[in-house]
């Protein structure tokens, strides 16, 4: 229960204008500009476009500054400021086999073609810290370059598709539930399963998806495949009659290759989870198609081993970091009466206590 | 090419232009007509939609910024201007120029300002195509075994 407290005000004021102060840091140190943080902290800026759900990388940026750094914050700016804007319409299923892929590889084909690509990834790198960006003027690196192969790059499934060795996707084009329109409905059919693990929190899927891999409703994925990079994103304008390009989004794509042993009515194939979040944001798309897979286990005819990631309840309505930090965080606002009532409570319990102790004696 | 994709396709590299791009280029054409709004540029979001597994089923993946506005030139010609972004110069200039490119200037604002547009993005595009390409994998075998 909460109650109106007054006589806050001025402390209220004081505490933003030291939040604002502190922010800044100390003055004889650059401030960072919202451009800096979009160019130099980009995967930062990534995340919170995926989880703000919101693709703007210079809001996303600008939300960074204001939140000193605190991504759940700035993820919560992101989605309050959302809220303010009118929704002009929804675009067409975006294409990702016509990705202008900038990283594209593939754990289960080595020559998978399109070929290879790792584009600007931490893999192999050798975890150390590099004391040479500490020093000030950090030395311009240039990329290397190699003629480039035209065309758009085949999706892996695809070939397994080919010879009916992985289950098919349907091919409907239904409108699909909007989480942002209508109050969540459980049992969530999978396109309203995606639209929320493509929000949810980074952090609470990679665990989720890592206790798939540890046993608790083991699926056994690889990674068919994991591209990154541009997509067209078109919509329908009725005023003109056709649809036409608002433009790109960066995404990153996971399929993942999952066993399967066949049922009553289907041979064996494999089955498939997919992630797809904006950004370059690889572990998130990962985790996000383990946990897919994860929950369809009703669909697919498989066992309810009771495992976390398996229960749909569980992780739909907890991997949202807003609506958790939102809970969470509430219970430090000031609660006295509720904790008055308490308090009186106990007291009165322990002076029974003592007083039946006394009659005993 | 039909009339219309020719048009989706100018709006689609006037959508994708770096504003500040466009607005350079936009300035050579000199002198610009006057425009009445038909709706002045606003803000707003899109719901992107990608499919289950790339090929299936729809589902909503988030929303994206979008600046639209539509605009009527003296002659009655209208051009529409919709981009990826909050920046309402930058939709009232691709607007503008797809009005333009539908009357007796096109030639002109197609070499002054479409041409040189999409050749920068074919630029951009190709040099983040060669870094990708130089991060291909070259496998290669080692000998083993007996021969």
């Amino acid at each position: 229960m909460y109650v109106a407290v007054k006589g806050g005000e001025r402390a209220i004021e004081a505490a933003h204008d030291w939040l604002a102060d502190e922010r800044r840091g100390a003055r004889d140190v650059p401030e960072l500009s919202v451009a800096q943080i979009r160019e130099q902290m980009a995967l930062a800026v990534n995340r919170v476009m995926a989880e703000g759900s919101l693709y703007d990388p210079d809001l996303a940026a600008l939300a960074i500054k204001q939140a000193r750094g605190d991504l759940i914050e700035a993820i919560f700016l992101i989605r309050a400021y959302r809220t303010t804007l009118p929704r002009f319409g929804a675009s067409r299923p975006v294409e990702t086999g016509a990705m202008r892929c900038e990283r594209r590889i593939s754990a289960t084909f080595k020559d998978a073609p399109g070929g290879q690509v790792l584009g600007p990834t931490f893999d192999y790198t050798h975890r150390l810290l590099d004391f040479a960006l500490a020093a000030e003027g950090e030395e311009h690196v240039s990329a290397p370059e190699a003629p480039a192969r035209a065309g758009d790059v085949p999706h892996v499934a695809g070939f397994l598709g080919r010879e009916g060795l992985i289950q098919g996707e349907p091919t409907v084009d239904d409108v699909p539930p909007d989480l942002t329109r209508q109050p969540m409905d459980l049992p969530a059919n999978r396109a309203l399963r995606l639209q929320a693990l493509a929000r949810g929190d980074e952090g609470f899927l990679l665990g989720l998806a890592y206790s798939t891999q540890r046993g608790y409703a083991r699926n056994h994925a690889f990674v068919g495949e994991l591209r990154i990079g541009a997509v067209a994103v078109e919509m329908e304008i009725p005023e003109l009659g056709f649809a036409i390009e608002l433009g790109e989004v960066v995404l990153t794509e996971c399929e993942t290759v999952n066993q399967f042993t066949g049922s009553k009515t289907e041979p064996p194939q494999f089955t498939r989870g997919y992630g797809l979040v904006f950004g370059q944001t690889e572990r998130k798309a990962i985790a996000m198609a383990l946990v897919d897979r994860a929950l369809r286990w009703r669909e697919l005819g498989e066992e309810d081993q009771g495992a976390p990631a398996q229960d749909e309840e569980f992780v739909l309505m907890h991997c949202d970091n807003i609506q958790a930090t939102g809970f969470l965080e509430h219970i430090k606002l000031p609660h006295y009466v509720d904790f008055q009532s308490e308090l009186e409570l106990v007291r009165k319990l322990r002076r029974e206590a003592g007083e039946g102790r006394e009659a005993a004696e | 090419m039909s009339e219309n994709q020719d048009r989706a396709g100018w709006m689609g590299v006037l959508a994708r232009a770096q504003a500040g791009e466009l607005a350079r280029l936009v300035a050579g054409l000199g002198d610009l007509p006057a425009h009445d709004w038909l709706r002045p540029p606003e803000t707003g979001t899109v719901m992107v939609r990608g499919r289950t597994g790339a090929t299936g089923a729809p589902f909503n993946l988030g929303e994206m910024t979008v600046t639209r506005c539509a605009l009527r030139l003296a002659d009655g010609t209208v051009g529409h201007g919709h981009v990826t972004g909050r920046d309402k110069g930058h939709s009232r200039e691709a607007a503008l120029v797809d009005a333009l490119l539908q009357g007796a200037r096109a030639d002109e604002v197609r070499a002054t300002v479409l041409v040189p547009l999409a050749e920068a993005e074919a630029a951009r595009r190709a040099a983040r195509a060669r870094k990708a390409a130089a991060t291909k994998v070259e496998f290669f075998t080692m000998v083993r075994g007996e021969d």
